[in-house]
């Protein structure tokens, strides 16, 4: 089957460079049947990627060693639904999943395109098939998914523990589509100012796509978020990792071009900064990627040791050069068709919050670029860590948090400071109560948690207080009853309060941060049983060891070998709050040299938290389990001499019981964090808020299926 | 084994070239047309474009008076702001509807493909 997938990517290559040739002769000879024979190439591109995709899909699932990235990154014991996921755990089968979910969204795309802006489509065409085509090129030149070895190993390497967790079979999907979304704007951009077509209906057609990478990328840097929190047995959910950071620069700047879009459809301004987001958020996009297969980082997500830097750079030296050239020769076709009627409008705060999202994607730009820079010059390995980004993020932060507050009350075009004084009332009330209640409570020391939770205060005002006025026009016109007045003015200004509860979902967000990271209590403490350790106001005492020994199906069923834990009691003034079973799971490392009995748990060692969550506060605890003592490692050494591979279990069976009849102490991560829930909440109602704003609105799509039935009618005529 | 990759690559490769050569056996019209119909089939393409733009702005523009309106009644424009903001979108507004009117009706897929 190793040769069907690769005669799939040269096919799929070929398609590539077809499609390219045939759309660019296509637009310049003004030939539209080889248009639609280059966009039908990126449907093309997506059939083959699809069965490619599917071939190595089904090697995972067989077991199929012969492939090597299926020995390298799967085993026998690797629970199915992990071994799915296993696909994309590698580079060779992760630059499959981009270019696969490239041509997939690319076909919707020019799909739902293919009666509109012929010449720009036909442009986009090609540059997508130049991703695509890139993209098949690193895996038939530099890391083939479908490279094989005979005779085919009896047993594959496994999974990285790390990896065996249910968020991660949907994270790289949902980050890699908003990655490849945010190419198809930059593709339509860099067509529009090719054709010189930089009317209003290339930012109707993008604006959808551009929404839904925003979409996909953020839910992909949340559930990114949420497996560091709950995986990685640090406690924390955001390290400022460079390839965290790399995710997080497009959706920031994607976000001020979703701002600054409805400046130009309302007012015809901002189409430079407006392109040249687009243009930086798909570069960004690909710079993530880049970052991740390049092999310049040595990060927790990236592929580290790979050769594909060089490719890399030079695709994105052109896209930078190419946008620079694009937008600089098309200038005079970019000009703002009005100005700022007032410094105190909406347009105005529009702007400010472009400025600190782009202000703050600047930042991480540099701090995550720079060691790079820097060791690329000096020769020595350099790193930015938190405190660095905190200095400049935070401010940002709070600032952005506060505009998005502001805008709500403020109107377009103009505000009259009466009004702006009156509107600012009830969200100025919720920040000082905030304030006053907040001091009150002793927590004055903390100045950034103080000032988030003002700023989030006043968000809350202003939104509260805009779906409050609102609701009550609405019933004034109407004479509905509230919830029903209330649901009928979303419906109508799907956009505009949509975007509310976005900045709504931002606050709850936020203010899950900065509760977490200022007023979390954290110990790490040894305990044997019987002993006791107190965080915060949490009491926890280690009752009893627990020990496992489920090859395939562990506690956690993640397939570790051998699992060692703890049952910890949980209790606040005396008062039982939860039971917690923290654990550590040890891997089969694939070598049967290590002996029959260390190679079933010499593979890396995973701990797999135990946490009791809720809406104020969640108790996180992690065990490293001591299994180097005399006794334990007297059990091994017989085994690896004394037992063949087939019986090495039997080892870990009786270190099983030696660990539970003489436990020795256990080190414990023990966290008490405030409010973490807030972040996850927050993050669901920014992505459901966003729904709501890119939904259409009912008569949006009655007009829609009106005029195709007027056009079906015409068309009828015509033939009659 | 070998066989059934090779006949598999084979079929592939030709439901591939069927979807991609279907437009160019089917041939297109603006293809063949030149000189006078080809700049017929421009201008009215350029027409085409013309409308779609200008039924975009009418679009943002009918929006841009609805959020007035509400931005109005949700107590955040004046009266007076209010009167002379909805007064400017509308002289905006029905410019591009005379505009449109001026294009007379579309006609049909003018910037669609063959």
């Amino acid at each position: 089957m190793a040769g069907l997938g690769y005669a799939c990517l040269l096919l799929a290559l070929g398609v590539c460079v077809y499609g390219i040739v045939a759309s660019l002769y296509g637009v310049r000879n003004n030939r539209p049947e080889f248009c639609n024979s280059g966009r039908r190439s990126i449907y093309a591109l997506a059939l083959i990627l699809t069965v490619a995709m599917a071939v190595l899909e089904i090697a995972f699932l067989r077991n199929d060693f012969a492939f090597n990235t299926v020995a390298d990154t799967s085993s026998r014991t690797t629970p199915t639904f992990y071994k799915a996921a296993a696909v994309w755990s590698s580079q060779e089968g992760s630059l499959l999943l981009w270019a696969w979910l490239l041509s997939l969204w690319s076909s919707l795309a020019l799909f739902l395109t293919r009666k509109r802006m012929r010449d720009v489509a036909a442009y986009a065409t090609a540059i997508l098939l130049g991703f695509g085509g890139f993209f098949v090129s690193l895996m038939i030149f530099y890391a083939n998914p479908f490279s094989t070895t005979s005779p085919a190993p009896v047993e594959g390497v496994g999974l990285d523990p790390l990896l065996r967790f249910p968020t991660m079979m949907i994270h790289p999907p949902m980050l890699y589509s908003g990655y490849t979304l945010c190419t198809i704007p930059l593709a339509f951009g860099m067509g529009a100012l090719i054709a010189r077509r930089l009317d209003a209906e290339w930012l109707k057609v993008i604006r959808r796509f551009a929404f839904a990478a925003w979409l996909f990328l953020g839910m992909g840097i949340l559930l990114g978020a949420r497996w560091s929190y709950s995986e990685l047995g640090w406690g924390g959910y955001w390290g400022w990792d460079a390839v965290e950071n790399a995710s997080l620069m497009p959706w920031l700047t994607g976000t001020a071009f979703l701002h600054s879009l409805m400046i130009q459809e309302k007012r015809g301004m901002l189409k430079v900064w407006n392109v040249s987001l687009v243009l930086a958020t798909g570069t960004l996009a690909i710079m993530g990627t880049f970052l991740v297969r390049s092999g310049v980082l040595n990060s927790i997500h990236a592929f580290g040791g790979a050769t594909l830097g060089v490719p890399f750079v030079c695709l994105i030296a052109l896209l930078i050069a190419g946008s620079i050239y694009l937008v600089v020769s098309r200038r005079e076709m970019l000009r703002s068709e009005n100005r700022l009627d007032s410094l105190l409008s909406r347009e105005s705060i529009f702007l400010a919050n472009n400025l600190v999202l782009v202000g703050l994607c600047f930042v991480i730009f540099w701090g995550t670029y720079f060691p790079l820079i820097s060791e690329a010059v000096t020769g020595q390995e350099s790193s930015v860590g938190p405190p660095w980004f905190d200095r400049y993020t935070v401010p940002l932060a709070l600032i952005l948090v506060l505009l998005s507050g502001i805008g709500p009350v403020i109107s377009w075009r103009r505000a009259s400071l009466a009004n702006a004084r009156r509107n600012f009332m009830v969200p100025l009330a919720c920040a000082g109560l905030t304030l006053i209640g907040l001091l009150a409570s002793g927590v004055a020391h903390k100045t950034f948690a103080l000032a988030m939770f003002c700023c989030a205060a006043f968000v809350f005002g202003s939104v509260g207080q805009e779906f409050v006025r609102g609701t009550r026009a609405r019933r004034a016109m109407a004479g509905e009853a509230p919830p029903r007045a209330m649901l009928a003015l979303v419906r109508r200004n799907r956009r505009r309060y949509g975007g509310y509860i976005v900045h709504l979902g931002i606050a709850v967000l936020f203010v899950g941060v900065a509760a977490s990271s200022s007023f979390q209590h954290a110990t790490e403490v040894q305990l044997s049983p019987g002993q006791s350790a107190t965080v915060g106001a949490y009491h926890l005492r280690y009752v009893e060891p627990t020990a496992s020994i489920t090859p395939k199906y562990d506690q956690a069923h993640t397939g570790s070998t051998l699992s060692l834990g703890a049952v910890l009691d949980v209790t606040k003034h005396g008062r039982h709050v939860a039971t917690l079973r923290p654990s550590e799971g040890f891997y089969a490392s694939g070598n049967p040299a290590e002996g029959s009995v260390s190679s079933l748990i010499g593979g890396q060692a995973v701990s797999h938290i135990a946490m009791d969550g809720g809406i104020t506060r969640d108790v996180w605890t992690a065990i490293a389990p001591n299994i180097e003592t005399p006794t334990l490692k007297r059990i091994v050494s017989a085994g690896n001499a004394k037992l063949p591979p087939e019986d090495g279990a039997i080892a870990l069976i009786y270190l099983a019981r030696a660990y539970l009849h003489d436990p020795p102490p256990a080190q414990f991560h023990l966290l008490v964090s405030p409010l973490v829930l807030w972040i996850w909440l927050g993050g669901l109602i920014v992505f459901g808020g966003g729904l709501i704003a890119v939904w259409p609105a009912p008569s949006t799509v009655r007009r829609r299926v009106a005029a195709r039935s007027r056009a079906r009618a015409l068309r009828g005529l015509a033939r009659a | 084994m070998v066989v059934v990759i090779v006949i598999c690559s084979l079929v592939l490769a030709a439901i591939v070239v069927m979807l991609i050569s279907a437009p160019l056996r089917a041939g297109s019209p603006a293809a063949s047309s030149a000189g006078g119909e080809g700049s017929a089939a421009e201008a009215s393409a350029t027409g085409g474009r013309r409308r779609a733009d200008l039924e975009s702005a009418r679009e943002a523009k009918y929006r841009e008076i609805r959020d007035a309106e509400l931005d109005y009644r949700t107590g955040k424009l004046s009266e007076a702001d209010f009167n002379s903001i909805d007064a400017q979108l509308r002289a905006e507004a029905l410019g591009i509807l005379n505009e449109l009117e001026a294009l007379g009706e579309p006609a049909g897929d003018a910037d669609t493909p063959g």
